[in-house]
């Protein structure tokens, strides 16, 4: 089983040189941590950054430079700000090349659902409908399944729905997915654990073609 | 004699209380808040808690208006930004993308108190810009086929299925920038700018404080984010407090 960590050191080996990325709140932020050395990736940061630093040391801490997280960070040589509507307008017109984003359901049609249970948590979406609706590129990191054992990869979304038929790429604790027409297609698996194990943690429509490899970093 | 600067006196005095006299020096809060009342609606600018008009809020709170409709992105912390005015139960109903950290707002969600709209950020953000722009409404692919679509009109443009939503309306807008002169020109700083010059634009009336209020000609007119001609009233705010969310250091 993966940690958060690997979970985001294995979506980091999606990157590529030149890549505009825009990572969620959670497990995707730690993604900036592992990003190879030898490319170089700008992060979008949608309150109104590109080219997001890392967190500032005590005595840089500005408390009017924060990312989508509310957190402190810095910029780098070539930063620049703007307003939300021109950010949004970088999300929607597909200029960020990968987002990556948690979930709290996925189904097998690449239909999302992370922003709300009725009648226990509201707390909005902020901006993760703009990403889902524009970005032709969306990873999803989460965990396989909840608290109590159930899957969060479904035949049908039990939430309500954040955006439809977006997310192309599941890296859970588990594996690594495509969502294909076909369903949730069995890429990669994780140290210790078996298709059988995949499959009793996956509700959805589950494709297991050949030999998986295991999850390499 | 006499009379002629009574007229005068009269005259400038009837000037220097509108909004479109080109005087829009405030002395503080208080006055610049003047006008507001029960039942509005206002703009507010910030993203989380950073660039949010500090003392315009704790006036609002002071001055105890009530049944307002607040459209910003977020609803501040319990005891900070407009968490203060959900305390005090001066907020009708909220319009916001994302309000998962205060309790008491929560609270009164669940409970009834309060109505809440939830917006995508992205389509927030252009609602504001919409008003201030003169479009009356706008097409995005944000919300469709979820709750946020529920209502609007639903129209396909090259195969792909897109929801209208409509510029917004308030009676107000309250920003904070950094820097601004007494004509109204404004610059934001680093990440407090959000949706500060969107709001801007799209109050009937705009109020700006600043934190450093400059004489005409001192702000570079190439690195000026709000014209002047969309600000209304502006002040040097007091004892920014400046409250950071998620203090993070590496």
């Amino acid at each position: 089983m993966l940690t958060k960590e690997q979970i985001a050191q294995r979506i980091a080996k999606e990157l590529k040189d030149g890549y505009y990325v825009n990572l969620g709140i959670g497990i995707p932020t730690l993604v900036a941590n592992f990003v190879p050395i030898d490319i170089d990736v700008t992060l979008q940061s949608e309150n109104g950054l590109l080219g997001m630093g890392p967190f500032p040391t005590e005595e840089e801490i500005e408390a009017d430079l924060i990312n989508a997280g509310k957190q402190t960070v810095t910029t780098l040589p070539g930063s620049v700000f703007f307003d939300s509507a021109t950010s949004f307008a970088m999300i929607r017109s597909g200029r960020v090349d990968l987002t990556v984003l948690g979930a709290m359901e996925v189904n097998d049609k690449g239909d999302i659902a992370n922003w709300k249970i009725p009648g226990k948590m509201v707390k909005g979406m902020g901006g993760a409908m703009d990403l889902v609706a524009s970005a032709q590129n969306i990873i999803v990191a989460m965990q396989h399944t909840n608290r109590a054992g159930e899957s969060k990869l479904l035949k049908e979304l039990s939430l309500p729905v954040t955006g439809l038929g977006c997310v192309k790429k599941v890296v859970t604790n588990l594996c690594v997915m495509d969502i294909t027409a076909r369903g949730f297609e069995l890429k990669e698996l994780a140290v210790g654990v078996s298709v059988a194990d995949v499959q009793a943690a996956t509700e959805g429509r589950l494709i297991v073609e050949g030999d998986i490899p295991e999850i390499s970093f | 004699m006499y009379i002629l600067s009574e007229n005068f006196f009269l005259i400038w005095e009837s000037l220097t209380s509108q909004d479109d006299c080109m005087n829009k020096v405030v002395k503080n809060a208080n006055e610049a808040i003047k006008g507001i009342s029960d039942g509005m609606t206002l703009m507010l600018g910030g993203f989380g808690l950073c660039g949010i008009p500090e003392n315009s809020i704790n006036a609002l709170v002071k001055s105890g208006v009530k049944n307002l409709t607040c459209i910003s992105n977020n609803a501040g912390v319990d005891d900070f930004g407009i968490g203060l005015m959900l305390q005090g139960k001066q907020v009708k109903k909220m319009i916001s993308s994302y309000v998962g950290e205060n309790a008491e707002f929560e609270r009164q969600l669940l409970s009834g108190e309060l109505e809440v709209e939830l917006l995508p950020q992205g389509t927030l953000a252009e609602r504001c810009r919409a008003a201030g722009a003169g479009i009356p409404a706008f097409f995005t692919p944000a919300g469709y086929g979820t709750e946020v679509a529920e209502g609007k009109e639903v129209r396909e443009f090259n195969g792909k299925q897109y929801i209208m939503e409509k510029a917004f309306e308030s009676d107000y807008a309250i920003v904070k920038a950094w820097k601004g002169d007494t004509d109204g020109n404004l610059i934001f700083k680093a990440t407090a700018r959000n949706f500060n010059p969107l709001m801007a634009m799209a109050g009937k009336i705009t109020i700006a404080e600043v934190e450093e209020l400059v004489q005409p000609g001192e702000l570079d007119p190439n690195f000026i984010h709000t014209p002047s001609i969309f600000v209304n009233r502006i002040f040097q705010g007091i004892d920014y407090e400046k409250r950071i969310e998620q203090r993070t250091i590496r």
